[in-house]
């Protein structure tokens, strides 16, 4: 699959590098690379038999940018490898490698791209472009490559993306070893297609994002197969799964007003089996440079609600997340978020913290802490979660 | 009696209008004597420097939109530290009200408005505060005239957003010089010197706008220091509003 990708963008790339060579003038080549020491210790014993609590791993991440016609015209590159004692988080990704050019109001982007939408800090609904690369991350924010073609104009009434993504990338789940999985392991490969044309089903997308004021929106449009797949659980356990063709609507909103940020995103999605409404809404205030101290303290709040209820399978449908980001703003960019999300109907509670310090010049020293408390018997998701409460700690050197 | 006291104090009066009519001149000469550079890019170094003398660097882009109507764009790039590197910000600046601005962050790709409440707070760990970085507008403050002495001519300086860290800053322009500046004195909220700013090292470009191209801001009341170091000065280089968008700004951040 990967294979296919790669040629395919390789080929797009070579045509329109040498396509561009005559307007050369200055090209600027910049190479990064950032190595990873990562360890995650679950402090409970598994669900499940076989599963593990110490799980050591390296990543890698190159990047390289090549840039000319004054940054208007670029080629980004970021790869990544991820060496895990539990193989299924063992995983080789192209993150980005694509071919842009901006000129005047318009830009065009080809290759794998990343796509970011949204404005709520304890759930991503309207961000819908990139797979999510679930073995990577908990919190949902690390995605895989999206193969696209992106046409954005830019107007005095808002930003237009179209968004073409012939192909599709499979959600990779834990495995055996992994912890955060359910009692019957899923392969990538085991869910199926509602689609006849599988990964090929060509989809499209639609934004139009404006910024006016103290106003940030965007309404988006998706159609194409699910990023997410559907679930079936029946008596025995057993668990069938499928990727559906949806269409997606989605609209995000932030309103900054003073130390005020009031964020709401929502989604409408409909497919051949079930209507999904969704949304986030909250707000964030900063009491900044606290007593001259230079320390910014944030307060987070905001209420997730699913009308899929516990079938939703990220386990938001009814609860409230609350959070403190604390930035002391000093030399090594000391940072914290503590947090949790409650569900109002149940005991269930999953408590959270994320903290960073640079070390020296190239170092950063990331913490990560999750501990499942109380979780109700009646979380379809959750449930299989609760003796998963991790910490992890990440080294990165960057070169 | 009485009449005296009423003549000495509209005398007075007349003495503070003409005070803060004279520095409102100085500053809006100062601010004519710069325009026309349309667009500008330079790129800075920032030297941190604690009390014990342990450095740490901060490496940056930044490129500049001139607008007569409102206040002017710039687009920063964070080159180094380089956990940070290709992270960047986009700031309209406004005359008046609130600026607008906006955060990339490169790791997932996404474009944050942040909220510019925050004047008085750190910029990077360093001792310049967010208000002394961005782009110096004449509504932003008042202005007293103090003394002209040896051609540097004094202005007294103040916010006119209580969000400021300051009462007051004392400005030293050069006026045989375009007006530029060459110390900048802060006073916190409870009006004690807290900072010292020093231009050196001027150069002109296009034979009008005079850039310095070290500037070191000492905090007297922590004995930190930050110095930056600006090279590679670049005006007139055809930037437009499509430069300044969203889009632009992540391109800019890789």
């Amino acid at each position: 699959m990967n294979k296919y990708i790669i040629t395919f963008f390789l080929l797009i790339l070579t045509t329109l590098l040498f396509s561009q060579e005559k307007d050369e003038k200055k090209v600027i080549h910049d190479f990064q690379l950032e190595l990873e020491a990562e360890y995650r210790y679950f402090f409970d014993e598994g669900k499940f038999a076989d599963q593990s609590a110490h799980f050591p791993s390296l990543g890698i991440k190159p990047k390289y940018n090549l840039e000319w016609n004054k940054g208007r015209e670029l080629v980004n590159f970021t790869g990544f490898f991820r060496i895990d004692s539990d193989d299924k988080r063992t995983h080789f990704d192209i993150r980005e490698l694509y071919y842009q050019k901006a000129k005047g109001k318009y830009e065009l982007s080809i290759g794998l791209k990343k796509i970011y939408w949204g404005v709520t800090e304890s759930n991503h609904l309207v961000d819908i472009i990139n797979q999510t690369d679930q073995v990577e991350s908990f919190d949902g924010e690390k995605k895989l490559g999206q193969p696209m073609i992106q046409y954005s104009y830019t107007t005095n009434v808002g930003t237009f993306d179209l968004f073409y993504l012939p192909f599709f990338r499979k959600r990779i789940f834990a495995g055996d070893k992994s912890r955060l999985r359910f009692p019957i392991v899923i392969d990538k490969n085991d869910i199926v297609f509602e689609s006849d044309a599988e990964e090929w089903h060509q989809d499209i997308a639609f934004r139009w994002s404006h910024s006016f004021s103290i106003f940030d929106i965007g309404i988006s449009n998706f159609y194409g197969t699910g990023r997410e797949p559907i679930f079936n659980f029946d008596q025995l356990g057993n668990i069938t799964a499928f990727y559906p063709i949806i269409n997606q609507s989605g609209l995000d909103l932030q309103i900054t007003h003073d130390a005020f940020l009031w964020k709401i995103e929502s989604i409408y999605r409909t497919n051949t089996f079930q209507d999904v409404f969704a949304f986030t809404a909250g707000l964030e205030y900063t009491f900044s440079n606290v007593k001259n101290s230079g320390i910014d303290i944030s307060l987070l709040g905001e209420y997730l609600y699913d009308d899929r209820d516990e079938f939703a399978l990220n386990a938001l449908q009814n609860d409230v997340f609350f959070a403190s980001r604390i930035s002391f703003n000093d030399v090594q960019s000391t940072a914290l978020l503590i947090g949790g999300i409650c569900d109002v109907n149940n005991s269930s509670k999953i408590f959270s913290l994320e903290a960073s310090r640079r070390i020296g010049s190239s170092f950063k020293l990331e913490l990560e802490g999750r501990l499942f408390s109380n979780i109700s018997d009646r979380e379809f998701v959750l449930t299989n979660f609760e003796n998963d409460s991790f910490f992890r700690i990440s080294l990165f050197k960057y070169f | 009696m009485k009449t005296h006291s009423i003549i000495i104090a509209i005398l007075f009066f007349s003495i503070s209008i003409t005070g803060q009519n004279k520095g409102l001149e100085v500053a809006k000469k100062a601010d004519a004597a710069d325009l026309g550079f349309e667009s500008s890019s330079v790129s800075l170094t920032m030297v941190l420097t604690n009390r014990n003398g342990q450095k740490s660097t901060r490496q940056m882009k930044t490129k500049t939109l001139e607008l007569s109507e409102d206040g002017d764009k710039s687009l920063i790039t964070f080159e180094s530290p380089r956990d940070v590197k290709g992270t960047a910000t986009l700031t309209f600046t406004h005359k008046v009200g609130a600026d607008d601005q906006w955060l990339f962050l490169p790791s997932i790709s996404r474009v944050k408005r942040i909220s510019s409440n925050n004047k008085s707070g750190p910029f990077m760990g360093s001792e310049f505060a967010y208000e002394d970085l961005s782009s110096q507008e004449v509504e932003k403050y008042t202005y007293k005239f103090v003394e002209d002495k040896d051609g540097l001519i004094i202005v007294e300086q103040d916010p006119v957003d209580p969000k400021s860290g300051y009462t007051r800053r004392l400005v030293s322009y050069n006026k045989e010089k375009g007006y530029r500046i060459e110390k900048v004195e802060f006073y916190d909220r409870k009006n004690s010197l807290l900072k010292t700013l020093i231009y050196k090292d001027y150069k002109t470009y296009l034979d009008k706008h005079w850039r310095a191209n070290i500037m070191t801001m000492t905090n007297h009341q922590t004995n930190k220091k930050t110095e930056l170091t600006f090279s590679d000065y670049k005006f007139k280089l055809g930037l437009t509003d499509e430069d300044f968008s969203q889009n632009a700004l992540k391109r800019a951040g890789k």
